[in-house]
């Protein structure tokens, strides 16, 4: 089951195909619901899924092609460094082991305190501000130093 | 960010994303003019052919050609798409142009829209800009309420209405035809082509798939004519284009300057090669071009027939710079992980042909290289080459070639040594977080 706003939020997405279309808003309602859960449990998706009418396994099929979707509990914030080419020739790679080094865990754990999960990523579309990095999908940092970091850490912290 | 050309010009503030700020600098006078004098849509086509405007996504195919594949009588839907999933290693130019003129593109979009006589169009934001399709769907809105979009636009009798599309985490939805499984809400695997989208697109319609660039280079070919364009840049490389310049500069960051351009000077505009180091080779469109050597690329002028002639691409103006203290066993490491995690599965070729060749440059990054692995990944390249259903197989081995090629000793000499010719603590000085 999802809040009321989310559902809100999916029709709102439904509404820009073609009436008989209404799968190609699984994407947006995949991600919806994991805003709004955290991660994407296969009830969230069987229930994404019923309603769009369509069959789970083609929504099942949608969350595991998509890198940003989450099939497994992650951190309160997901950190995702993009260790590309381009970002790893300014500083990407140096970037990601700041945060291991900070954070005590390597790329794909989590804290033990379930406040962080780290990720590595591809390239962003962003690599003229390398090092870049999102903070759960959505939220994009760029040029991010060590002085830099110490300070989203903090400020995610609280 | 710095401009000599159309898109990215006099972008002062930080409300050049809005309608109203679009509208001072000559927004929407296109799309007035066409309304206005009733401008045909075969003599709008007509405009983008003179303009020689050549697709900025990747593959340079000319537009106004482009579009004159779409079948004109058609009873029922007909589909545009605008190309934003920019995820292709070193390019970052659609999200400057969509942060700061978005407008641009929906203008472009209703123009093709009327050309084409789509009634619907689909922008395809790329998964991790999602602040840059939340601004999108706002610009959408103002466009909407200001009836730029949507029944009778301006008044007249042509209707047209853009959505955007928000991407979810896959390089190969940039591929036009896994872009449109995607918007129909599938997994983004490329379909077989012929058909091709002209006459089988989205939802099995007749759909056109452009670069948001391209899009964004429409309103200034209409509002000031195909030939103002064209004089821009240089004969069959009409117009000025936006180049991403990544890694080792001073001033990283998107240079839109006129097809022609010396390469010395873009690189001087980025401020040069950071601390004084010496170039040692440079990718010029994006992360499936084949590398170029510094003395080669330091000959060549930015527009697609001299990069082409010098023996790699202009692809999507992706620069990417590397000098003396970087590692080309590494670097192709890097990029050969990229094509492996991205490959879409379906092509047995592509799918184990990536692996190989990532886990043979790998190993041999990591000094257990085998004396025939050269010969090794030059023949997985080949069979992977031409025998796939899209071009990832071929961006994946282009590197792959040219590295070697150009390259050859470095790799020979980590093969035979087990080390790099390029001392460690000089890598990791070379890339280390930089501070302009
Ligand atoms: C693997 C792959 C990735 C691609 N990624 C992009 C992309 O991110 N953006 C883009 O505009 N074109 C991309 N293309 C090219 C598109 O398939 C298509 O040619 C282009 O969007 C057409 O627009 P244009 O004619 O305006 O260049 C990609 C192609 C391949 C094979
Ligand atoms: S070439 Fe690779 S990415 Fe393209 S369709 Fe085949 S397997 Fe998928
Ligand atoms: S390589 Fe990191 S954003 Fe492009």
């Amino acid at each position: 089951m999802l809040s009321p706003e989310s559902l809100k939020k999916i029709d709102r997405e439904i509404a820009k195909y073609p009436p008989d279309q209404k799968q190609s808003a699984s994407m947006s309602a995949l991600r919806i619901a994991q805003e709004e859960k955290g991660w994407l449990s296969s009830e969230t998706i069987e229930f994404v899924a019923k309603y769009l009418e369509m069959p789970a396994i083609a929504v099942y099929e949608v969350a595991s092609f998509y890198n940003m979707y989450d099939l497994s509990p992650v951190g309160a914030r997901k950190i995702t460094v993009c260790t590309n080419l381009p970002c790893a020739l300014s500083g990407g790679v140096h970037a990601a082991d700041y945060i291991k080094k900070r954070l005590g865990i390597d790329f794909n754990e989590t804290t033990s305190d379930g406040k962080f999960t780290l990720k590595e990523g591809e390239c962003m579309g962003a690599c003229g501000d390398a090092p870049v990095l999102l903070v759960n999908n959505h939220h994009m940092c760029s040029w991010m130093t060590e002085e830099k970091i110490d300070q989203l850490l903090e400020d995610l912290k609280k | 960010m710095s401009s000599q050309g159309i898109i990215l010009s006099g972008l002062d503030g930080d409300r050049t994303w809005r309608l109203a700020d679009y509208i001072k600098r000559g927004g929407y006078e296109a799309l007035r003019k066409i309304i206005a004098e009733k401008i045909s849509a075969d003599d709008v086509i007509a405009e983008v052919k003179k303009s020689s405007l050549r697709g900025r996504g990747g593959a340079g195919f000319p537009t106004g050609l482009k579009w004159s594949f779409m079948p004109r009588a058609f009873p029922g839907a007909k589909y545009l798409a605008c190309n934003s999933d920019e995820g292709e290693p070193g390019t970052f130019k659609d999200r400057d142009i969509l942060r700061y003129n978005p407008h641009s593109v929906i203008e472009g979009m209703i123009i093709a829209g009327y050309a084409m006589g789509c009634e619907r169009g689909y922008n395809y934001i790329h998964g991790e800009i999602f602040e840059v399709y939340s601004r999108f769907e706002e610009a959408l809105q103002e466009a909407r309420e200001a009836g730029l979009l949507g029944k009778n636009i301006l008044g007249s009798d042509f209707s047209f209405d853009l959505f955007a599309h928000h991407g979810y985490g896959a390089y190969i939805c940039g591929e036009e035809t896994a872009l449109l499984e995607s918007i129909e809400g599938k997994k983004g695997q490329p379909r077989f082509k012929p058909p091709f989208p002209a006459s089988f697109g989205l939802y099995g319609k007749p759909t056109t798939i452009n670069n948001t660039e391209t899009f964004a280079s429409i309103p200034y070919i209409i509002r000031e004519g195909g030939d103002a364009f064209l004089a821009l840049g240089k004969p069959n490389n009409g117009g000025t284009k936006l180049f991403s310049v990544s890694g080792h500069v001073n001033k990283p960051g998107n240079y839109e300057i006129p097809l022609g351009t010396p390469f010395a000077d873009l690189l001087e505009m980025a401020g040069g090669v950071r601390g004084g180091r010496k170039l040692k080779a440079v990718i010029p469109g994006g992360s499936s071009a084949p590398v170029l050597p510094a003395s080669v690329m330091m000959d060549c002028t930015m527009d697609y027939d001299s990069i082409s002639k010098a023996g790699s691409m202009l692809g999507s103006g992706a620069v990417i710079v590397m000098d003396e203290s970087t590692c080309m066993v590494k670097a192709l490491e890097r990029l050969s992980y990229f094509y492996f995690e991205e490959s879409c599965g379906q092509c047995t070729p592509c799918r184990e042909g990536t692996g190989w060749l990532y886990r043979v440059v790998h190993r041999i990054e990591n000094g257990l290289g085998r004396p025939d692995d050269l010969d090794l990944l030059n023949s997985v390249t080949a069979n992977i080459m031409g025998r796939t259903i899209c071009a990832l197989g071929d961006a994946a081995s282009m590197p792959v070639q040219s590295f070697i090629k150009h390259f050859g000793d470095e790799f020979a000499f980590h093969i035979e040594h087990k080390k790099c010719l390029v001392p460690q603590d000089v890598q990791r000085e070379g890339s280390k977080i930089y501070v302009a």
